[in-house]
């Protein structure tokens, strides 16, 4: 053998240019028909009878809520969309929720307060701010905002991190501790479920905007929760708004709450 | 080459050894599994696309549909040939595809693919 380094050399590199030269050529090649879908690219749409908006918002009566109302409207609410209920308090999953006023406005709460309000069940859920620090802290863009403003969660990129629970000022969020689903007492197979280790929260109904209809709280609320377009200056929510002064939830913190409560 | 007969013998036990699992599986191969379909989609004769692109692609539609449903509100899909359908997998998809057992499992068990859409989504036997 008296091959040199040189000659040894030439040998590889010609045997490198071969192989490349190999899968270009292959590649070239017309290759068997891929399976396509067919002639023109596949589109997505709205559906026809959607509601739209420019920013949805919703008004709260505190004067027409009774306790049996705020029942049925969470009721209402959790079944449609598979909100589990837990036996133990600290499992709980909450989407529309009630509390004490001074709860729902820590900073509103008098030394003197009317009556009504000292023992009145106020309605809560998320607020669908238009500036949400949870939108700003989720590290995977799984709580993101519409161009309608609901504040979203897309469940399959959750991983469970709960910070938008941390920098959330109101509450609205709920993390599955357990399988929500043997806590389902009848799942309804229009909505999917969550599974252990995912955050969830009101997603302002958008899954019933998209067909036409009213969030379901609104549905069954006998008129105490108003629900519109808060930018449509013609909208029944913007006249209910002239008409009555409303509060929102810790305004202050610059979240800029979608959710009015008239008191 | 004073160690021929030993080095041979160690050969043959390496090659038996390393190629074990081509001759003791030789011929027990189970068939590709052949899903099942219900009455309705065979009806239905096709699916939202061709049954070749569904078969190969069927994942990357889903995974389109849930981008574009989730964050983008829309929730149409209209098809090459400009046919609709709603993008759901728990509505549209298992409408008529609602044997899972006989149907996606059938592959997905072959495959050793365990899709967590069934973590969230309901199937058919749930339904009740």
């Amino acid at each position: 053998m008296d091959d040199t380094r040189r000659s040894f050399l030439k040998f590889a590199g010609i045997s490198a240019l071969g192989l490349g030269g190999i899968s270009t050529l292959t590649s070239l090649m017309p290759g068997p028909a891929t399976a396509t879908k067919g002639a023109s690219a596949p589109l997505y749409k709205d559906t026809n009878k959607a509601l739209t908006a420019k920013r949805w918002g919703m008004v709260i009566d505190t004067r027409k809520l009774t306790p049996s109302l705020c029942e049925k409207m969470i009721d209402a609410c959790h079944k449609a969309h598979n909100v589990p209920n837990h036996d133990n308090e600290r499992h709980t999953i909450k989407w529309l929720w009630e509390d004490d006023f001074e709860h729902v406005f820590p900073m509103k709460h008098d030394e003197y307060l009317a009556d009504r309000l000292d023992n009145l069940p106020i309605l809560a859920l998320c607020n669908q701010c238009n500036n949400p620090p949870c939108v700003q802290v989720c590290p995977t863009k799984a709580t993101f905002q519409r161009e309608d403003g609901i504040v979203m969660m897309d469940f399959h990129r959750c991983i469970g991190c709960r910070f938008c629970m941390a920098a959330c000022p109101y509450g609205s969020r709920s993390f599955n501790f357990r399988d929500p689903r043997p806590a389902i007492e009848k799942e309804n197979p229009d909505f999917p479920t969550r599974m252990k280790g995912v955050v969830e929260k009101c997603n302002f109904c958008a899954e019933r905007l998209a067909e036409g209809k009213m969030p379901a709280c609104v549905e069954v609320s006998e008129g105490a929760l108003v629900f519109g377009d808060l930018e449509d200056p013609s909208s029944e929510i913007r006249k209910v708004l002239r008409e009555n002064y409303a509060i929102r939830r810790k305004q202050n913190l610059g979240t800029n709450p979608s959710v009015y409560y008239i008191i | 080459m004073k160690d021929k007969g030993k080095i041979i013998v160690g050969l043959v036990i390496f090659v038996a050894v390393f190629t074990f699992p081509f001759w003791y599986n030789h011929g027990a191969a189970t068939q590709a599994p052949e899903p099942e379909l219900t009455e309705k989609a065979k009806k239905a004769d096709k699916c939202v696309e061709e049954t070749a692109y569904m078969r190969k692609e069927h994942m990357q539609i889903l995974d389109e549909w849930r981008d574009t449903v989730v964050r983008d509100g829309k929730r149409l899909y209209v098809n090459a040939s400009g046919k609709e359908y709603m993008a759901s997998l728990s509505n549209t998809c298992i409408d008529c595809h609602s044997n899972k057992e006989k149907f996606c499992d059938k592959c997905h068990d072959y495959a050793s693919v365990d899709p967590y859409c069934w973590d969230c989504h309901t199937y058919p036997e749930e339904k009740e």
